[in-house]
């Protein structure tokens, strides 16, 4: 598959050769190269095509259609062609729009908190103060070893009055607080993603600054900057690119929340079951047996995702623009 | 740090008390969750109930283990069997596949590569739940929902593996390495078998621990896909066990001392392949 003709360029036959038989040696060697390439590629592109490319296309395909037998939905006599009516159906639900806007704001308290929050741990990290700085990461670091649905568990546990300590610590200070009410619910569990991810982000922004060329900063030390406008004005733009990564990361998983709120919901009932976009997907999907209608509305979430992604990277590099020229 | 501008960035003493206090404060936040799950496991129900954390007098760690592997006829040990098969032979089958395509990238030239290579990024950005429902549907047409294969097959998919692949081996196989290979006379397949996939052990080892970590976490998958107990992996069959404990409190210990059972795994293997996923962080970062 899409391996084509090579450009020319590669000639490895040796120069004493006579010219035809070097043409042909040469032709041989690009042909066994192309072979080798296609064979190095050829199980990931398989992998490719079937659980990535058919199953999108899957996924648009079936949007356009209203097929409420179960299994593949292809057979021609039960599923109605619907144009964008699925679409339009899950646009005009109350409860896709109302996840969308939990969504929406989870993002916007969880994305600017995690950047923010890894960023400073690493600048503080890497400032050359701090203590016993390898025990310090090993630590920040540990929650990534902790799949996230028992993440969720311990943080489900430690919010549930009568085991939780945390609680209890409160309750001796005369304060009740229900971490699953209506207005914690998503603070609760942008602690719970916060908690997972600080520590691995932490790392690559750590990793990002120890190449920071050390003249730059003695640079900015001879200018007159003080350690905090040299973390801020100097390191911080110089580690863009990984800023927007791990942004951009954050954002797609942000986008497909479901495991928390999941584990969540067998304790709150402040989470229904169609309380994210991916949890209204597998709702309207395993629940109602409407394909149709999770289709289109994993087509939608796709959609928002691609979008997004795009406005970041656009956003940022318009960003870097003023400063490009250093 | 050179002795010269470590004296020149140092703050003042009260901004290093500072500094040292907001990472500590961070380090209680990521461990003290991870300390209640160790003393929770050693309590008996009525003490996760009533008494407090640190007393050791309702110590009964060893009770729950054993109550954990006989809960249910010993499905949990079924379970993390499962995962370690899905999760380890996933991982190594997946970043042989991937770090193969991402070497296939940097070291041959074809028409469209870039495009192609595009292709891939854009896989990395599509989530998992637009997937799950077409995967589901076609497994069910293949007849292989409810198998071992509807959960392993999906994950071996890694794209980002695939990226550093490319990144790895830019980085760590000269292509002087091939050109004197192909002089020699071995073949493609053979130099990448025999010489390129050693220089890329480090690269290896970093996309295999993070597909490790992917996989072990993976939930909406085996959610969708499986409806037999005893293809679940761990965190799939803990969301179970926890779904019963609102009725049957006698669920709630060994969810706990399971969840403890099942973060060992990732941390062993973090701590033994130390050295090669800092290196792999730093490519994905910083090129």
């Amino acid at each position: 598959m899409s391996v084509t003709a090579p450009d020319p360029a590669p000639a490895l036959a040796p120069p004493s050769a006579a010219p035809a038989r070097a043409g042909r040696t040469r032709t041989a060697a690009r042909r066994r190269r192309l072979a080798a390439c296609g064979a190095l590629m050829t199980p990931f592109f398989a992998l490719l095509v079937t659980v990535f490319l058919i199953p999108v296309g899957t996924a648009v395909y079936l949007s356009f259609f209203s097929a409420d037998e179960p299994g593949l939905g292809f057979g021609p006599e039960r599923t109605v062609f619907v144009g964008l009516r699925g679409y339009l159906a899950v646009l005009t639900d109350p409860t896709f729009l109302g996840g969308l806007a939990t969504v929406a704001l989870y993002c916007l308290v969880y994305i600017p908190a995690m950047v923010a929050g890894a960023l400073a741990l690493a600048l503080l990290l890497d400032s050359g103060v701090v203590r016993l700085r390898a025990w310090a990461q090993l630590g920040l670091f540990l929650p990534h070893a902790v799949p996230g649905i028992i993440a969720a568990l311990i943080w489900l546990y430690l919010y549930t009055p009568g085991i939780s300590p945390v609680i209890e610590l409160f309750a001796r200070a005369d304060i009740t607080i229900d971490f699953l009410g209506l207005h914690t619910v998503i603070p609760s569990i942008v602690n719970i993603a916060l908690w997972s991810n600080l520590g691995y982000n932490m790392v690559i922004f750590y990793a990002a600054l120890q190449a920071v060329p050390r003249e730059v900063l003695e640079a900015s030390v001879v200018d007159g900057a003080g350690p905090v406008r040299t973390a801020l004005q100097v390191k911080t733009p110089l580690i863009r690119a990984s800023i927007v990564m791990v942004a951009m990361f954050t954002l797609i998983w942000a986008l497909q929340l479901f495991t928390e709120p999941v584990l969540l919901s067998q304790s709150s009932p402040m989470i229904n079951s169609r309380f994210s976009p991916s949890m209204y997907i597998y709702d309207a999907a395993f629940t109602r047996n409407n394909y149709g209608l999770a289709a289109a509305a994993s087509v939608i979430l796709l959609l928002c995702t691609i979008a997004l992604s795009y406005a970041v990277t656009r956003w940022t590099s318009r960003a870097d623009a003023p400063e490009e020229p250093r | 740090m050179s002795a010269a501008d470590s004296t020149l960035l140092r703050p003042r003493l009260l901004g290093r008390a500072t500094v040292n206090t907001v990472v500590a404060l961070s380090v209680l936040y990521t461990l003290l969750p991870v300390l209640w799950l160790v003393l929770a496991a050693g309590k008996n129900r009525d003490a996760l109930f009533s008494s407090s954390l640190i007393s050791l007098h309702d110590f009964s760690f060893v009770q729950n283990l054993s109550d954990l592997f006989a809960m249910d006829d010993g499905q949990y040990g079924r379970w993390y069997l499962n995962s370690l098969v899905y999760a380890v032979v996933g991982a190594a089958v997946g970043a042989l596949v991937s770090v193969a395509c991402g070497y296939a990238f940097d070291k041959y030239r074809f028409r469209h590569k870039e495009k192609l290579f595009g292709l891939v990024l854009a896989a990395v950005m599509v989530p998992q739940t637009v997937l799950a429902l077409p995967l589901y549907l076609m497994a069910s047409a293949a007849g292989l929902v409810n198998t071992f294969w509807s959960v392993f097959v999906p994950v071996l998919f890694n794209p980002f593996g695939v990226y550093l692949g490319r990144v790895f081996s830019q980085g760590y196989v000269p292509d002087e390495v091939l050109e004197a290979a192909r002089i020699d006379g071995a073949g493609e397949l053979t130099t990448y078998a025999r010489v390129a996939l050693r220089m890329l052990g480090p690269g290896l080892v970093t996309v295999f621990l993070f597909q490790l970590t992917t996989i072990w976490n993976n939930f909406f998958l085996p959610m969708v896909m499986l409806s037999d107990q005893d293809l679940y992996p761990v965190s799939l069959g803990l969301y179970a066990w926890n779904s019963s404990a609102s009725v049957s409190p006698e669920y709630y210990p060994v969810v706990i001392m399971g969840s403890l059972l099942a973060v060992l795994p990732l941390i062993l293997a973090f701590v033994l392949l130390q050295r090669f996923w800092r290196s792999g962080l730093t490519a994905g970062a910083v090129k």
